[in-house]
């Protein structure tokens, strides 16, 4: 029991600091964007979490599910539509269809494999999204306003927004710790370890996987649609292939096999990136040793990082 | 499109090959046989056209410019391998692309800082500048024909290193089974550092040789890498032939692609729609010959792991 | 070239100007603070420092002071990432409480920046980007540029088309927004034959493809518009491969950014631009042999515009005597353009974008071995953009 609740101890931690941190010295506008930027990604980083950690599934393009979901803002804005009770089903729609489509492909090969094949996909939407010329093309497409609901433009105002992304996240991380825990999940992670053995209890890892992709999908279309409402403006190079790496290198550094270490990791990249910036231009000649060092020393990610110390602390 | 055209775009695709070859070489031999993803070739490819440049300036030739860069991209290599690889070769996979990634960020930024942003000049040796004349109107420079040479020269000596030389024997055995080949006594330390510093040279020879033709900026690394692994994972990981073949078959399909692709759309599309859309259509080609090859023959055309 | 030595050069002249003894705190109230965007990383970085430079030349010219106000700079690195731009300038708005928005080399990156600057009565000076999406209807009061409306430069090399006689000219751009727009530009006032038009791919290094193409085509012509990158690599191979009797007429391919990779491959190559270094006018002169002397490297028109986007501020906030708050004097202070541009002829049409005079311009050789454009003749005179008629601003 005390292990679980030493487990939960620093998600709980960083989820109520972000709830402060308005009231924490981030109460300006740009502090307020730049949260809510690290909570989308972070949204986004744990779906991909729950696919990485939780089935093995290693994808390089899901920042095209981020960009399904914003793309569907900007078509449906085009129309005039707002409506966050019509964009947002349209949205988790198409980007959860996205995955299952593309997962439907990509799921039968493994590894390395699976990577580029997703890669491969990513870069399709990319391309598709740049030659999109009524939508703006690479140049970009700007809102006329953001979502509304129930025909209040809430979300303009930004603390609201700060909390709407926060309880998206809070909700996308309950969602997929509770289907990770459940009988579902437990298949997925056992086929994660070896799809032999689940084949031989007679469970075929095949549409679980699939399943689970296309969730990590709607997850991911969910944060595109506050992507597209935090920055008001839409572009292709959502979807680059840099995006989804990015999206994959919080997850690796937070720690695989755990969905808060993915919002640790996404805070980390968007925060130290921030700070870091202010200091010199050069600032990448900070962070990439960082990362080096992040790899070298923190085995479990950041995520693991409370354990190593403690563990520490207990044989020292 | 007349056949000579075609001709000659085939040789354009060819050459673009045989550069690719050069650098997935690296890359391929390194993941086979310490099942290492290694993210910052690229760089270190980028790296071999900077020192390339900069020793050219210096000494005034290409030649002494090529002479003098590779060791020092080996070194550079092997630097890289004792203060950061060494590390991550018992590590997971995830865990080597999150450190490369951070060697990738340092490396660029490192080149941003010393050479500054503008892209540089690196002059074609005095030897190898005029063409020979293919078409009417078109030259072929003699350099890229040198490429081509070089390309296949390597690729020949790297068959003969890996088939005929004990050492390539390890090596081989290393990318089927490296933990028996250390249980049988072998310094797999060494093998590996060999193995890591020829990939390094390799890529860095690949920066050198594209300097006088491509424009020499931070960041050219990215594009190639990506490519590099598209051709790897076509290939089969740890098979230079396979890389060879792979590479040879991305050239072809992207310039091939490119040149023939808005040609085939006009079939279906007014002219201007059809132009932008077969230029949308050829820069996915690659990705989607990529996908259909995978589902076909998962494990990539010649796969050199067993189990 | 590390930007911690120039903001302490930066720091120093401010510090010089501010030795009276004026705090910090007072300082932000007598001084005027600038938001500079520009790309420092990734291929592209070598335009945003040229921008940049151009810009504190200007500044230094004056003394570290706009309009008689001490200057502080606030560096925007946008990485070509318009999600980061969105932050960072809002970021300098509302943490740096930056006085004007300046810069932007790339038309995607002001396209997301130009409402959050401008909601908050900003004004956002572009010394670069132009494009036609605020030239017409969307034209906005808080908005201006120093630089030219995209499609105009294109609609220059297409009348100079037009002009030499020829009837058959092969089009190659890059696959993305403005690559289109240059096509639309050129078409737009060239009347001929347009024998082939090629999209490739924005990361493209080798042409080798499509220079087979060219040849085997045999056009009059080629037009092309190829930025940064992707014109160095295929300058380079236009000439290796021997097609360099094939007229080369350009935009934004062949310029002070990419001559020194391209050098000898460049020599008399066309291409069409407001302003190129041999101006003979007196400011030109005092601009170009200044910035050689500090940067050792020929300026671009991204540092001449930035140059005058410096110019135009200061004779603005002169003319409103220091006094920034009032965004309606500003503005008519700003549209007075009462400056001396380092390409002679310059003033603001309705949509806040230059009415100005455009070159056909030829890359040269340099008696000292640098490489710069020079002017052939004026193509266009007092040139209007197309777009200004559907600007409905007073």
């Amino acid at each position: 029991m005390r292990t679980r609740i030493r487990e939960s101890a620093l998600p709980l931690l960083v989820l109520a600091l972000l709830a402060a941190a308005p009231f924490l010295g981030f109460g300006e506008g740009w502090a307020m964007t730049l949260l809510a930027r690290a909570m989308i990604l972070a949204m986004a980083a744990v779906s991909l979490s729950f696919i990485l950690g939780g089935a093995g599934l290693i994808s390089l393009g899901h920042a095209a599910m981020l960009g399904f979901g914003a793309y569907a803002v900007v078509i449906l804005d085009d129309a005039g539509i707002t409506e966050a009770a019509v964009v947002v089903p349209v949205a988790v729609a198409a980007a959860a269809g996205f995955a299952l489509l593309t997962g439907a492909v990509a799921i039968r090969t493994s590894g390395v494999h699976f990577i580029m094949i997703t890669l491969a996909f990513g870069q399709m939407a990319f391309f598709t999204a740049a030659s999109l010329a009524g939508y703006g093309g690479d140049d970009g497409y700007t809102l006329y306003s953001r979502t509304s609901l129930d025909g209040t433009r809430w979300l303009e105002d930004r603390l609201v927004f700060h909390y709407a992304c926060l309880g998206l996240l809070v909700l996308s991380l309950l969602l997929c710790r509770m289907l990770l825990a459940s009988r579902f999940g437990r298949v997925l992670r056992a086929a994660k370890e070896s799809s032999l053995r689940v084949r031989a209890v007679g469970f075929d890892p095949y549409p679980y996987r699939l399943v689970a992709y296309g969730i990590a999908g709607g997850i991911a279309g969910l944060a595109g649609v506050m992507l597209a409402n935090a920055t008001e403006f839409v572009a292709p190079s959502y979807i680059a292939w840099q995006r989804s790496g990015d999206l994959l290198f919080m997850v690796i550094l937070g720690g695989v096999g755990s969905l808060h270490g993915a919002v640790l990791g996404a805070l980390a990249f968007v925060l130290v990136e921030e700070w870091l910036g202010h200091i010199t231009e050069h600032w990448r000649l900070i962070f990439g040793p960082l990362l080096i060092l992040a790899v070298l020393f923190l085995r479990g990610g950041l995520a693991g990082l409370p354990a190593q110390l403690l563990g520490a602390r207990n044989r020292g | 499109m007349s056949t000579q055209l075609l001709l000659v775009q085939a040789l354009n695709g060819l050459q673009f090959g045989v550069l690719l070859f050069l650098v997935a070489a690296g890359l391929t031999l390194v993941f086979g046989v310490m099942d290492f993803i290694n993210l910052a070739h690229g760089v270190q490819y980028m790296l071999g056209a900077y020192l390339g440049a900069s020793f050219a300036a210096w000494t005034g030739g290409f030649w002494a410019g090529l002479v003098l860069a590779l060791p020092v991209a080996l070194a550079c290599g092997l630097v890289l391998e004792v203060l950061v690889f060494r590390h991550l070769y018992d590590r997971d996979h995830l865990s080597q692309v999150l450190a490369t990634f951070g060697v990738i960020l340092f490396l660029n930024q490192a080149v941003r800082a010393i050479w500054g942003t503008a892209p540089l000049q690196v002059p074609m040796p005095e030897l190898l500048t005029g063409g020979i004349t293919l078409m009417p109107g078109l030259q072929y420079p003699v350099y890229r024909l040198a490429i081509l040479g070089a390309g296949l020269a390597t690729a020949g000596l790297l068959w003969l290193l890996v088939e005929r030389t004990r050492v390539g024997a390890l090596v081989r055995a290393g990318a089927t089974n490296a933990p028996m080949v250390a249980a049988l006594g072998v310094d797999i330390r060494r093998l590996f550092m060999l193995v890591f510093g020829f990939g390094a040279m390799l890529a860095g020879f690949a920066g050198v040789m594209a300097a006088p033709i491509l424009s020499v900026e931070p960041g050219m690394g990215d594009t190639v890498l990506i490519l590099a692994f598209v051709v790897i994972v076509i290939g089969g990981i740890g098979s230079v032939r396979g890389a060879f073949l792979a590479a040879l078959l991305v050239g072809l399909i992207e310039t091939l692609g490119r040149s023939l692709m808005p040609d085939l759309m006009r079939l279906f599309l007014a002219p201007s729609p059809a132009r932008q859309a077969g230029a949308a259509i050829a820069s996915m080609l690659v990705y989607i010959a990529m996908a259909a090859i995978l589902a076909v023959r998962p494990q990539g055309l010649f796969p050199v792991r067993t189990g | 070239m590390m930007t911690i030595g120039r903001r302490g050069v930066l720091g120093g002249v401010a510090a010089g100007v501010l030795a009276m003894p004026a705090i910090r705190a007072r300082a932000q109230q007598q001084g005027v603070k600038i938001g500079l965007v520009a790309v420092q990383t990734g291929p592209q970085a070598a335009l945003g420092t040229q921008l940049r430079d151009g810009f504190l030349l200007g500044v230094k010219h004056l003394d570290g002071k706009l309009g008689g106000l001490a200057v502080q700079v606030v560096d925007i690195d946008d990485e070509l990432r318009p999600e980061v731009a969105v932050t960072k300038t809002r970021a300098a708005l509302e943490r740096d409480k930056v006085d004007f928005v300046v810069g932007v080399v790339f038309s995607n990156i002001l396209q997301a920046i130009m409402r959050p600057v401008t909601e908050t009565n900003t004004f956002l000076i572009s010394t670069n980007a132009g494009p036609s999406t605020f030239a017409g209807r969307g034209c906005n009061p808080f908005f201006f540029t120093t630089s030219y409306n995209n499609d105009q430069v294109h609609s220059v090399m297409g009348q100079a088309a037009q002009d030499e006689g020829y009837k058959r000219v092969f089009i190659m751009v890059p696959n993305y927004q403005a690559g289109r727009d240059a096509v639309h530009g050129f078409k737009s006032r060239f009347k001929g034959e347009v024998v082939d038009e090629v999209y490739v791919p924005l990361n493209q290094l080798d042409f080798s493809a499509e220079l087979a193409r060219i040849a085997a085509a045999k056009p009059d012509a080629l037009f092309t518009f190829m930025p940064g990158g992707l014109g160095v690599n295929l300058v380079r191979q236009y000439r290796q491969a021997g097609l360099a009797n094939i007229p080369f007429l350009s935009t934004f391919t062949v310029d002070e950014a990419t001559l020194p990779a391209q050098q000898d491959a460049a020599l008399g190559f066309f291409s069409a631009a407001p302003w190129a270094p041999n101006m003979d006018n007196e400011q030109n002169r005092r601009f170009v042999r200044d910035f050689e002397a500090a940067h050792n490297y020929v300026p671009g028109s991204y540092a001449a515009q930035a140059y005058d986007g410096a110019m135009l501020l200061d004779s603005a906030i002169r003319r409103v005597k220091g006094n920034l708050a009032d965004k309606q004097a500003l503005r008519a202070a700003l549209e007075a353009a009462d400056f001396r541009s380092v390409r002679g002829n310059f003033k603001f049409g309705t949509n806040h974008y230059p009415v100005q005079d455009f070159w056909l311009c030829k890359v040269a050789k340099r008696p000292d071995g640098k490489f710069q454009t020079e002017t052939v003749r004026k193509v266009l005179e007092n040139n209007v953009d197309p777009f200004a008629a559907e600007c409905r601003m007073r």
